[in-house]
């Protein structure tokens, strides 16, 4: 299925009840959770498949950086915890595609789409995961910006969305610890392990300035996700917020941030910052990352290797469900 | 039999078999646990992503309680035995070590016979004569219920879904049903572990096993080959090439500063 986000600017079309929708606003400004089978504007129910699509999408893919470092993690707590963050993100991925399905599309059109790169996910995972060092960076700073949004997100007016992300945070500030602790390590660790932490970040800043998504001035989707109360912070307050939060402890750990204009205005409460690439941004969310294709490939190769198994899954619940066999 | 309280009343050599044992069991967990986590991310449906995952995490763990168990009777902690081994060290049979090749019909059946064997094994050691495993034991057995619960299901279902997934789990049997008569070679501490009451002998545990296998195999249409011979060597550290790749793998990191925090 092919998301069609070209509607027109509020999403509306001329055979919508405008009395219907001004209810349903009035229902969103009262705080009001909106349901599967509560009328809503097509534009709002685009806007949310187009957001829970890519983040469900983004939680599968970004299962594959990190996955790839399960079979390489160096202690059996780590790789008990690494396997276990992972399995999370994959969770988080079935348990968005559930919300996007009371919107319409089915899982199985929704990762048609991702791997016929229809559909995009989140900026990070475009790039790739080079040392341990990024396994640690990407748990700690990408799921704390991840935690920003959704916490946020989780606020937000529809219903099963706004339920799932509650259930997701949870997780994520487990794997944000996590990633923490990991970082605490490497940087008290080795000159050699401080160095891997160091040369981690300096490759995963930029990205990582870019995931809330480009500056207000040229975000197209934010105000009427704003006055949907899908979303409740722009790109940039939660920029902000990010680094707010995350630049102290990093000067803590004795990292450098790679960017010479970084500096805090005590006045506004405000981080200045070099502006982000946006072009580059467009383009890697596009498709043109430099791994973009190696993940979409491997998301195809591995719907394709199960075709066999859903097909077999699908005959049997066909013919007669099998029960589940006694325990021993 | 009387019960052997803790490892202290151990004699040598019956304190030499239980080290033997529980080096094949912690390295059959472990590399099978490892093989398992090779899947998140790639399942063919989400739902066993996640199932393979846990069941990864079970495998790690119980390689862990195993190698703490083998630290208390004098051996390294568990990740220098885990992170700083040679291939030649280890005592997994060759079932485990077989790279899962994205071929997920012979993994389902593998954790099946592995599973299986392992709770026919873990039943066993429930009521041993030393406290401390059969303790263990106990605990570990009801996880791998599930496990097994779990594995049967896909055997079953596949086995008897279409032709053409019958026809896998056919070829998944034929290629694994040699390798997993391995997880019963005999070692010379066999007859040790069975006259303490320890462990069964490795052919009792074996004819235990196929009496369990061979009904949920018969109900998904599949057949043991009756000619099929045990791929042997693994308990004395005699494994395939895939073995040492997979503890490249394993040790990359670790190998960077072995005496390092990670």
């Amino acid at each position: 299925m092919v998301i069609d986000t070209k509607s027109s600017s509020d999403g509306l079309s001329s055979m919508e009840d405008e009395q219907r929708l001004a209810e349903f606003e009035a229902r969103i400004n009262r705080g009001e959770k909106i349901e599967p089978r509560d009328w809503m504007p097509e534009g709002y129910r685009k806007q949310l498949i187009r957001l829970i699509h890519i983040h469900a999408n983004s939680e599968i893919c970004g299962a594959l950086p990190e996955g790839k470092w399960i079979p390489h993690a160096p202690t059996f707590k780590r790789k008990l915890a690494l396997c276990a963050k992972v399995q999370d993100e994959v969770g988080h991925a079935q348990l968005l595609y559930r919300a996007a399905e009371t919107l319409g599309p089915s899982r199985e059109q929704m990762v048609e789409d991702l791997i016929n790169g229809k559909s995009k996910f989140s900026n990070v995972f475009h790039y790739p995961s080079e040392t341990w060092a990024d396994v640690a960076i990407i748990a700690w700073l990408i799921d704390a910006a991840a935690i920003i949004n959704q916490t946020m997100m989780a606020e937000g007016s529809y219903g099963p969305y706004a339920r799932a992300l509650k259930r997701i945070c949870y997780e994520e500030a487990f794997h944000m610890k996590h990633g923490y602790e990991m970082c605490v390590v490497l940087a008290r660790g080795t000159k050699k392990q401080f160095d891997m932490l160091q040369d981690a970040l300096n490759r995963w800043w930029n990205p990582i300035m870019m995931f809330h998504g480009p500056a207000d001035k040229v975000s197209t989707h934010t105000n009427l996700l704003v006055r949907w109360k899908i979303k409740l912070k722009t790109n940039d307050e939660q920029r902000q917020q990010f680094l707010r939060q995350f630049v102290p402890k990093m000067f803590d750990l004795g990292l450098k941030i790679p960017d010479e204009n970084l500096r805090y205005e005590e006045k506004t409460n405000t981080w200045h910052y070099t502006e982000p690439d946006w072009d580059e941004f467009k383009r890697v969310v596009c498709g043109g990352g430099p791994l973009s294709n190696e993940r979409i490939a491997t998301r195809r190769m591995a719907h394709e290797d199960g075709l066999w198994v859903r097909e077999a899954l699908a005959a049997c619940a066909a013919n007669r469900p099998v029960p589940m066999p006694p325990a021993n | 039999m009387k019960s052997i309280e803790s490892f202290n009343d151990l004699d040598d050599m019956t304190r030499t078999a239980v080290v033997d044992l529980l080096y094949r069991l912690g390295d059959d967990a472990l590399v099978m646990g490892h093989r398992d986590s090779e899947w998140t991310g790639l399942a063919p449906i989400l739902e066993e992503d996640i199932a393979f995952s846990s069941m990864a995490q079970d495998e790690i763990g119980h390689a862990h309680v195993y190698y703490q168990m083998l630290h208390e009777l004098g051996e390294p902690d568990p990740d220098t035995i885990a992170f700083g081994r040679k291939p030649k060290e280890w005592k997994c049979a060759a079932l485990v070590c077989v790279p899962n090749n994205r071929d997920w019909a012979f993994c389902i059946m593998r954790k099946f016979l592995f599973d299986s064997a392992e709770l026919v094994r873990l039943a066993a050691l429930t009521n041993n004569s030393l406290v401390p495993l059969a303790q263990l034991a106990r605990k570990l057995k009801g996880e791998k219920n599930f496990h097994l619960m779990h594995d049967r299901l896909w055997v079953t279902r596949l086995g008897q879904a279409v032709k053409a997934s019958q026809d896998r789990m056919q070829r998944a049997l034929d290629q694994a049903y040699p390798l997993a008569m391995g997880l019963f070679e005999s070692t010379g501490t066999d007859e040790v572990l069975a006259q303490k009451n320890i462990c069964p002998r490795e052919a009792d545990l074996m004819k235990e096993w196929e009496s369990a296998i061979i009904p949920v195999l018969t109900e998904a249409g599949l057949q043991i080959d009756a000619n099929a011979q045990p791929v042997l060597g693994g308990r004395t550290g005699k494994h395939p090439e895939a073995l040492g790749e997979l503890l490249n793998s394993m040790q990359l990191v670790y190998n960077i500063d072995p005496s390092a925090k990670w």
